[in-house]
């Protein structure tokens, strides 16, 4: 015991610690003023340049452009793609996750990796894969041109390839939250007689609302907002087969830069709107 | 999990998943692998070797590494600005950080021609200061991915260094350690696995990303022309082997390098001690 003759300096001591568990002022602030700057550049801007262009050549611009029957009918095809999609992953997002959560079962694992393929194809594969399966040239082609059937370069193709695109977003929300949650509660309403659609309602429903919005949400922006594996299926036919994304696409390669930044601000606003909603949403998760 | 089997609805729930994911996933899927036995070994050597499609998979492929590489750095220091130190408008630049994803990509892909083209806001700036050219350019390409990555990275670096125990840092400093080392030797290592799932997701997007991509990259053949262009550029001239090729060979090579980023992040957590 040398250092016992060293007088001890609790005071010295504190402040070490705290110099060593907490950065220096200046790495602090060099590494704030980084990432602002990082954000500022490279989401700040964009954001800001969408909401200056649609309404740089004024209001009335904006609304002329937006009036337009091309871009109604790119609106109105966007809203029914969303309609169709959105609904129907919903719910095999839930009897995925219900299936997956709650039963034991030889390939769930298989099963749960292959519900998130989507996720990892090119979104032009994505779309790629439809033509080759009703293109004129593709499985169905020749059997489909005899019926007078159309599916690529007309609607039911969008909506396949959103359907494909959008497929795992409800169910990826779902499936931890279900797995976490267990299913006592479940257990309980049923042995205390309760039905099947009964427990679901009134026990699953309000556990899992917040995460089934969640994943809706996303599910619908993305649905809103797909480009490339929808350009690829529609053939880009004005006021037929364009939604809001693609006529955004059109309209600024024909230069009609008002058109596109007034159609490319309805996808922003929804873009705003979803991080909104997006970020209540984990407010209410993470204080429930 | 008990396997009681009072719970209801098995049959149905399992039937329809499997039955829908099918129709909407698994058959459509299979069709690139059915049409790619079509095709013979030389045609498909050939489509491949083509001059054209080479260079667009160089582009493709290093464009979206520089692009994770550099939102892996700087979405680290975001990731760690944003869980560890407070300031005015933190919570602002929070939530905007999954702005990239909500934003579809074609607005994405307008709004950065807009900026970097040679008339733009900073593509004016860049090139009358500097002499660089950004848009109809590889560097245009990296831009927009950056955009694209920085969620991927933020969101999966956050809730591990959330998570991080404070203990492990009070040990190493009281054992008198310092900033740097703890740093070092225990923050970094513990988050890197994290870091490396993020760059990875962010590179396997941006190895396929294509609206936010087309509209900057200007796709220009053999300069800055990506592979989800190309194959696009088959399926409009009908040539539906050549776009399957191509496809197919893009899907295989992105499996084989996640794949092998997996196995470095199983050796950087053998080798931290975290499995």
């Amino acid at each position: 015991m040398s250092n016992v003759t060293q007088p001890i300096n609790p005071a010295g001591l504190v402040a070490r610690q705290e110099r060593v568990l907490q950065d220096a002022d200046w790495v602090r602030w060099s590494l704030i003023a980084i990432a602002v700057g990082f954000i500022s550049l490279f989401i700040c801007l964009p954001l800001g340049l969408v909401i200056y262009q649609a309404f740089s050549k004024g209001l009335e611009a904006y609304w002329t452009a937006l009036s337009q029957d091309d871009t109604l009918a790119a609106i109105n095809l966007t809203l029914l793609t969303a309609l169709v999609t959105v609904p129907l992953n919903t719910v095999f997002g839930v009897a995925a996750a219900w299936a997956i959560t709650r039963f034991e079962f030889a390939g769930k694992s298989l099963l749960t990796t292959l519900i998130d393929l989507p996720f990892s194809v090119s979104p032009v594969i994505s779309g790629m894969i439809f033509v080759l399966l009703f293109g004129a040239q593709g499985w169905f082609g020749e059997w489909m041109i005899a019926h007078d059937i159309k599916i690529i370069f007309a609607v039911p193709g969008i909506i396949l390839a959103t359907l494909f695109i959008t497929f795992p977003f409800v169910a990826r929300q779902l499936i931890p939250l279900m797995q976490e949650m267990g299913n006592q509660e479940e257990e309980a309403a049923l042995s205390l007689g309760a039905s099947g659609w009964k427990t679901f309602w009134a026990v699953t429903l309000p556990n899992i609302k917040w995460a089934l919005l969640y994943g809706v949400l996303l599910c619908n922006a993305r649905a809103m907002g797909e480009f490339g594996a929808v350009s690829v299926v529609s053939g880009h036919i004005r006021g037929m087969t364009n939604t809001l994304p693609l006529h955004v696409e059109v309209s600024y390669n024909d230069y009609d830069v008002i058109g596109a930044f007034a159609s490319a601000s309805i996808l922003a606003g929804l873009a705003i709107v979803t991080l909104v909603l997006k970020t209540a949403l984990e407010w209410k998760q993470t204080s429930r | 999990m008990s396997k009681s089997s009072i719970m209801p609805g098995f049959r149905p729930t399992i039937g329809f998943t499997l039955i829908y994911l099918g129709l909407v996933v698994l058959i459509p899927l299979s069709t690139l692998v059915f049409k790619s036995f079509q095709l013979g070994w030389d045609d498909y050597v050939n489509i491949i070797t083509s001059k054209r499609v080479l260079h667009s998979f160089r582009v493709s492929f290093s464009t979206a590494l520089a692009a994770a590489l550099i939102a892996g750095f700087f979405g680290f220091i975001v990731a760690w600005v944003l869980v560890r130190y407070s300031f005015f408008g933190k919570r602002f630049f929070h939530a905007l950080i999954d702005f990239p994803f909500a934003l579809p990509t074609a607005v994405a892909g307008i709004v950065l021609a807009t900026i970097f083209q040679p008339s733009g806001f900073l593509g004016k700036l860049l090139a009358d200061s500097f002499g660089i050219q950004v848009a109809f350019k590889p560097l245009g390409i990296v831009i927009a991915l950056i955009f694209i990555s920085i969620p991927f990275v933020v969101r999966t670096v956050e809730p591990v260094l959330l998570e991080f125990e404070p203990a492990l840092e009070e040990a190493a400093s009281s054992l008198g350690a310092t900033r740097w080392q703890v740093f070092g030797k225990i923050i970094f290592p513990n988050i890197f696995p994290a870091l490396l799932t993020g760059f990875a997701l962010a590179f396997a997007r941006g190895v396929g990303e294509y609206g936010s991509v087309i509209f900057i990259a200007g796709n220009i053949p053999f300069v800055s022309e990506i592979v989800p262009l190309l194959i696009v550029a088959k399926l409009e001239q009908f040539d539906y082997s050549g776009a399957t090729a191509i496809a197919l060979t893009m899907l295989v090579i992105s499996f084989v390098l996640l794949m092998l980023i997996n196995m470095l992040q199983y050796w950087v957590r053998k080798r931290s001690g975290q499995l």
